[in-house]
Formats: C-alpha cells, sequence, structure tokens
C-alpha cells in the first residue's frame, strides 16, 4: 500500500521536471561535388509533453527551429515535421505542435568546387516544451553532422 | 472454454474486490486548505526587479498586503488562462489590501513583454524576473508558478502549473479576512516549493 503514495509522488514530480529533447546521432552522410546532401535529424520527446511547431498557432508562442551556425557547406530548405493541431485544457483554440518522434531534414548544397574529404556542420535545434498543466523555458540542443564530399 | 469463463469470474471478483479495498482503505479526504497554517509558512525572499519604467520594485514595498505573485511568460499558454482571472482580482480586491505582481521569465525582456501586457490589458504590474529571483523561490521550473503571500509577507500556497480559479480566490479571501500579525522566521521559499508544490493537484 506504501507504494501508491510514492508512485503518485514520483509521477507528480516527473510530470514538474522539464522535458528534454533527444536528437539522435546521425550518421555520416555522403555527397558526391555538386549534388545535394539531405541531413535528416531524428528527435524525440517524452510522452506526454508537446513542443510548438515551427509555425506556432500565435505569434507569442516559441517556434521549433534549427539553425546551422557552422561548417563550409551552405543549408538550403529545412523540412519540419508535419504539426499537428491538438487542443489542450489551457487553451481555447487547437495548437500547432509536434509531439513523440519526428523528423527535420535538411538539403545542403555540396558546390562542384567542393575540397573533397569530411565537412563537418554544426547546428541547434530550439524548443519549447509544455504539458496540459505547464510550460518549460525554451531550450537548444547542440547538433552535428559529418557530410563526407565524394 | 468453461476454465476460460472461470478465470474471467475469478478476475471479476478480484477487479471488485479491488475496488472496493481502495474504496475502503482511503481515508476521508479532508477539504482542500486554501492557505497554509500561519506557523507553516515560510518568509517569502525580498527581491529587486524592475518594472517597465526602470523602477526597482522589492517585495518588501508590499508588506501589509497579500501579494499574488505570479512567475509566468508571454510564450506560456496556461499562464494566459490565468491572466484575466489575475485582472479580476486586481480589480476586486485592491481596495482591501490585496496586489498582484507578475513576474515576466521572459529572456526577450520588455521588447515582447510591453506589448503583449498592453494587448491583454494587464493592470497590475509586472515585472522583469531574472534567473536570481527564480532560484530564490525554488528554482522555477515549470510556468505558471504561483505564490500567494500573506500581509507579513509569508508564503500562504504555492500552484505549480495551471491552478483553479476559485483556488485562488479562496486564498486571497482568507488571508484578507485573517488578522493582521507579524510574521516568524521561516524558512526559505525554496522549502516552501518544495512543500507547497502539490497543493494544486
Amino acid at each position: 500500500m506504501a507504494k501508491a503514495p510514492v508512485l503518485l509522488f514520483a509521477t507528480i514530480l516527473a510530470a514538474q521536471i522539464s522535458p528534454t529533447l533527444t536528437v539522435g546521432n546521425v550518421p555520416t552522410v555522403h555527397a558526391a561535388k555538386g549534388s545535394t546532401a539531405v541531413v535528416t535529424l531524428h528527435a524525440v520527446l517524452p510522452p506526454g509533453f508537446h513542443a510548438n511547431s515551427n509555425t506556432p498557432s500565435d505569434a507569442y508562442l516559441i517556434p521549433l527551429s534549427l539553425k546551422w551556425t557552422g561548417g563550409p557547406l551552405e543549408a538550403g530548405e529545412i523540412v519540419y515535421p508535419k504539426a499537428a493541431n491538438e487542443k489542450y485544457s489551457f487553451s481555447d483554440k487547437p495548437l500547432s505542435v509536434v509531439t513523440g518522434e519526428f523528423t527535420i531534414t535538411t538539403k545542403f548544397k555540396v558546390p562542384a568546387n567542393s575540397t573533397q574529404g569530411p565537412a563537418s556542420e554544426n547546428g541547434v535545434v530550439k524548443y519549447q516544451a509544455c504539458n496540459d498543466r505547464m510550460c518549460f523555458a525554451p531550450k537548444t540542443v547542440n547538433v552535428s553532422v559529418t557530410i563526407a564530399i565524394q | 472454454m468453461n476454465q476460460l469463463r472461470s478465470n474471467f469470474r475469478w478476475l471479476a471478483v478480484a477487479a471488485v474486490a479491488g475496488l472496493l479495498g481502495v474504496v475502503a482503505c482511503t481515508p476521508n479526504r479532508p477539504a482542500r486548505q486554501a492557505v497554509k497554517d500561519d506557523l507553516q509558512r515560510k518568509r517569502a525572499s525580498d527581491f529587486a526587479l524592475k518594472d517597465a519604467g526602470g523602477k526597482v520594485v522589492h517585495l518588501a514595498d508590499y508588506k501589509g498586503k497579500v501579494v499574488l505573485l505570479d512567475f509566468w511568460a508571454t510564450w506560456c499558454e496556461p499562464c494566459g488562462i490565468e491572466l484575466p482571472w489575475f485582472i479580476e482580482f486586481e480589480r476586486k480586491y485592491k481596495d482591501r489590501g490585496f496586489e498582484v505582481l507578475g513576474v515576466s521569465m521572459d529572456d526577450d525582456g520588455w521588447k515582447v513583454i510591453s506589448p503583449f501586457v498592453n494587448a491583454k490589458k494587464i493592470n497590475y504590474r509586472v515585472l522583469l524576473g531574472d534567473d536570481k529571483t527564480g532560484d530564490e523561490y525554488g528554482g522555477i521550473e515549470a510556468l505558471p508558478t504561483t505564490f500567494v503571500i500573506d500581509r507579513a509577507g509569508r508564503i500562504a500556497s504555492v500552484h505549480v502549473g495551471l491552478a483553479g480559479k476559485k483556488d485562488f480566490e479562496n486564498a486571497i479571501e482568507q488571508l484578507l479576512d485573517a488578522p493582521h500579525g507579524e510574521a516568524p522566521h521561516g524558512e526559505s521559499p525554496s522549502a516552501a516549493l518544495r512543500d507547497n508544490s502539490r497543493r494544486s493537484d
């Protein structure tokens, strides 16, 4: 019987701890000179939490974003996950959010005159998560990928 | 098939017995207290935070008043649900010695807070929070986090996450109706947050 309050306490406590977006390591991407390298980040939010999509429902909300901050290649189009419109108890209207597992894809242009060999690209994913009762401060996750230019 | 039926019957009996057991073992829950008992309240840390006009505001400036101290942010949707309640409370209770103080935890500061405050017609004082103040109030991991502070500057209740309007109203009215008294020395609000953070659950 004593386990129930402990479990309840643990559950409540877990719900109040800021969730962390996990972004998996990206294997080396191979691309030929003059082509496009497609880099896909696989991200996971813990169950019970959501983050605003890259196009949030309200101007005040902080969007999911990926910014490539360093590396020899130019980042082109970034494709964000398809947003879900979900209704929460704290909002009058559905919110544009992402939940669970999702991907963010970036297309890097590999110029024809690129130097052959590995190109390291570094970026930052920014997100702001909430559950159905509270929100947590925006956070960032550093990401890096190696593009092997052939 | 008979075996299956028998198993099912046992499962049903066990489920009912379990349910009855839980009900029997659950103590009668007393009505939830709106505020902590007088002697259990911890002193709220004083702070020095600036308002939109650049004026430094201390919590100590509000001694003798009941204060609803709301940590919030413009990007926090659940905070937006509570704002109209707090606007109403400010109007309804101000003459009885009550104030709402909103502490915004927006990293981008007044350039995002001021338009929001104007758009939402917030009628109470809003201050720009910082990590130091957040730490003094238990770390403020989640927003909204709201403290209801008595006239002696002690934390009477804490709500982490979206709370009920009635919970706030009950706390405010109870504190406004209480006789004025001097505060004993208490512990830090961090301890109060640990003790109280389940109050809104």
